[in-house]
């Protein structure tokens, strides 16, 4: 393709990526640098139904001419990102310093919301997108040996994690395991615990969501190696089969390779997916055992009080992790590519 | 002098318009302008809005009300812009201080002169000397109880935490309950309320005077933890993911007895839909609980008023203030709209629903606090207290953890430096 023909050929995408991508990365990224004036607070007197009382309120026209001033606030370089509620820089360091053993440290560690919902995030992405991808996996082996007539409703009945809305289907999940739901007494009578409770128990309610997570992203792993499946080289399959091998050994040695890339392409997107976890969070109400990355950008824009700064920065820190997780899939799909 | 005379004529003026404007039909004095509500959802607000579209509609004005729990995250960006989406707010006494900080709604003082000399005095909101916003409704968290329980056991009405504990020990020990107390301890918001409350009750102070520096690591701070933990050993173990609406629930299925529960709640445990007999007919409910023997109530009042936006014309403006007037004027109340609250107008007659918040009042619980960083510290608050009471760590490091999160955001916010 000549040059000026492939520039015109992407540069709707890039107009639009750079519109919807690239400019708001640029804004939240700028957002994190600045924190709000500091505020001009005077003492008045508040009355209302039940009396009146001294309080302390924000003097406006003072904080206005600051704002003026500086429309974007105040600069604070990467104080956002070395606070407490974040990488906790300082905190870290004093824990080193203070504690005796690894074990002590890593206690510390946890206690810091930041690496709490690192903990969990992390935890998540490690255990879901492999399982997506091996039941995924099987689920359309499965599906593609199922007599023709009887495939359609069976790939219906396979997508429905994925058709039913996240938050509908959590919630359903949070019913059952309810210590009076259907599930949740099947656990205790099964574990012979009256007590067990999964809302209860942190261990319970991190497997409750990755199962989860992993029930509601196997369908489009499934889709995605179903249709890979219909491209797989059936004289291939037949020479297999002459040569003896099983059909495990067919699986092995002919299918897998052959969706290999399909494999990078569903590992790429899952880790992002995974790494955003949200959902179920929310509708698990499972705030008190589980946090993640996403959980305090939403606490941080949902309080009373709008902490702009503190989510922008763990926005930027989320990017940042998402691409380092990414790293090893993106640099082998490079020198792939190079290879050829 | 003069200046009085004019202002009285002003006034003589404006309520012969309103006079006219009565006299004409329209009934409520709004001619052409916008009308649009955010606020939050439950019966009370719902009867308010639903009377100030309709005064607004036969003023032909535009109106329309988007009442929503998440009102909270909505309101400040929608009254950000010039002119604002929502011309008022239906706010609280912890949701006004963020539309305050953020100034994007304008004093009321003019327009009460003009158009509001007949709102009684106490409803009025004031911050600084300035009307802010007027206040349709009290509320605040008081005992439910179960009558037929408590005599059970044989027990009196607790009046403290501590009996609340003596009782709960009686009701598990005689295998009527297992988990006989409720509460909305849902991490979050609910968790940082409920111990506001129990933190209030132990006579504790949120800040050193006058500053935002905070001062909840100390012996009222553990006490009031301590105390939350006793009382989660007698609920159900979910408690960390029970908000108003299932302790409420948990409450109609007759799996509790004693709880501390919103006042404007209490209508629908009281009324017949949803539950037994043997549940809705025992259902009762007293004033605040004490903890330890500071003897304060371990509650906070709470107002809910509304507010006019900054960023709007004048005409709009008007036409707001008299729309929303008459949705909170004496008229409103009726046999139905009666029990949704503690109404603030001057007609309001109290019921058997009712009787927890006056008696919150009678017994001068604190309002919740109105300062611009309370917000930060319950949220704060909010994420850090689950670990405590999941017995992760003690009351002096949960503590700790609470200061330190909320000083960070502090100085995000330019509050301390």
């Amino acid at each position: 393709m000549k040059h000026s023909s492939f520039i015109w050929f992407v540069l709707p995408s890039v107009v639009l990526m750079i519109l919807f991508i690239a400019l708001p990365i640029v804004s939240v990224v700028m957002q994190s640098l600045y924190t709000e004036h500091e505020q001009v607070i005077v003492t008045v007197e508040n009355c209302g139904p039940f009396g009146c009382v001294e309080a302390q309120s924000v003097d406006q026209e003072a904080t206005q001419a600051l704002r003026d001033a500086q429309p974007l606030g105040k600069f604070a370089g990467t104080s956002v990102y070395r606070d407490r509620n974040h990488l906790a820089v300082d905190e870290v360091a004093a824990a080193w310093e203070a504690s005796g053993s690894y074990r002590e440290f890593w206690g510390t560690l946890m206690n810091l919301p930041f690496y709490g919902a690192m903990a969990f995030t992390l935890t998540y992405t490690a255990i879901v997108t492999p399982m997506t991808i091996i039941l995924g996996f099987f689920v359309a082996i499965a599906v593609n040996s199922v007599a023709r007539s009887l495939r359609g409703p069976t790939i219906f009945f396979s997508l429905l994690p994925m058709i039913v809305t996240p938050l509908v289907g959590a919630l359903i999940l949070f019913w059952m395991v309810d210590a009076r739901g259907i599930l949740g007494t099947a656990l205790q009578w099964l574990a012979n615990d009256p007590s067990l409770s999964v809302k209860a128990s942190t261990p319970l309610m991190w497997i409750m969501l990755m199962f989860y997570g992993t029930w509601s992203s196997i369908p489009f792993a499934f889709i995605v190696y179903y249709a890979g499946l219909q491209t797989v080289n059936t004289d291939t399959l037949e020479a297999a089969m002459i040569d003896g091998a099983s059909r495990w050994e067919r699986i092995r040695y002919v299918i897998v390779p052959h969706l290999a890339p399909l494999t990078t392409f569903i590992a790429l997107i899952q880790l992002m997916d995974n790494f955003r976890v949200f959902e179920p969070i929310i509708s698990f109400q499972a705030q008190a055992h589980a946090r993640s990355l996403s959980i305090a950008i939403f606490t941080d824009l949902g309080g009373e009080t709008r902490l702009l700064s503190s989510a922008a920065a763990t926005s930027v820190l989320t990017i940042v992790f998402v691409a380092i997780l990414l790293m090893p899939v993106l640099v082998r799909t490079w020198r792939e590519f190079d290879t050829k | 002098m003069k200046m009085m005379k004019t202002a009285l004529l002003g006034s003589a003026i404006a309520t012969l318009v309103t006079t006219a404007a009565w006299a004409d039909g329209h009934g409520c004095g709004v001619e052409g302008g916008r009308l649009s509500i955010i606020g939050n959802e439950f019966p009370a607000i719902q009867t308010v809005a639903r009377n100030a579209v309709e005064c607004a509609e036969s003023g032909s004005a535009e109106a329309s009300a988007n009442l929503t729990a998440d009102h909270q995250t909505l309101n400040v960006a929608g009254m950000t812009g010039n002119p604002a989406e929502y011309t008022t707010a239906i706010v609280a006494n912890s949701s006004i201080v963020a539309l305050i900080n953020e100034d994007v709604i304008r004093p009321l003082d003019d327009l009460v002169a003009e158009y509001g000399q007949d709102i009684p005095a106490q409803q009025l909101i004031t911050v600084n000397g300035q009307v802010m916003a007027v206040a349709f409704m009290a509320n605040s968290q008081n005992l439910v109880y179960r009558a037929d329980v408590l005599e059970q056991i044989g027990m009196d009405v607790p009046t403290s935490y501590e009996q609340v504990l003596e009782a709960a020990e009686k009701i598990r020990a005689e295998g009527i309950m297992e988990n006989p107390v409720g509460g909305a301890y849902a991490a979050g918001w609910n968790l940082a309320q409920e111990f506001t409350n129990m933190y209030l009750g132990t006579g504790g102070q949120f800040f050193e005077p006058g500053t935002a520096n905070v001062t909840i690591n100390n012996e009222n701070g553990v006490e009031a933890l301590e105390m939350m933990k006793a009382l989660t050993e007698y609920m159900n173990p979910d408690y960390l993911t029970h908000d108003s609406n299932a302790t409420s629930a948990e409450w109609e299925a007759g799996n509790v007895a004693l709880m501390n529960m919103w006042g404007s709640r209490t209508n629908v445990l009281m009324d017949s839909e949803g539950s037994t007999p043997e549940v809705y007919e025992n259902t009762m409910t007293s004033g605040p609980l004490t903890v330890g023997d500071s003897g304060r109530p371990a509650n906070t009042l709470w107002w809910d008023g509304w507010t006019v936006a900054k960023n709007i014309s004048d005409e709009d403006a008007a036409a707001t203030f008299l729309a929303m007037k008459a949705g909170v004027s004496p008229d409103i109340l009726n046999d139905e709209t009666m029990t949704e609250a503690v109404w603030l107008m001057p007609n309001f007659e109290s019921s058997p629903v009712n009787t927890g918040v006056l008696a919150s009042v009678a017994a001068g619980s604190t309002p919740y606090p109105m300062v611009p960083f309370q917000g930060l510290l319950h949220t704060a608050l909010g994420d850090n207290i689950a670990d405590f009471l999941q017995g992760n760590e003690s009351a002096e490091q949960t503590l700790a953890d609470i200061e330190a999160a909320y000083t960070a955001a502090a100085k995000e916010q330019g509050f301390l430096q």
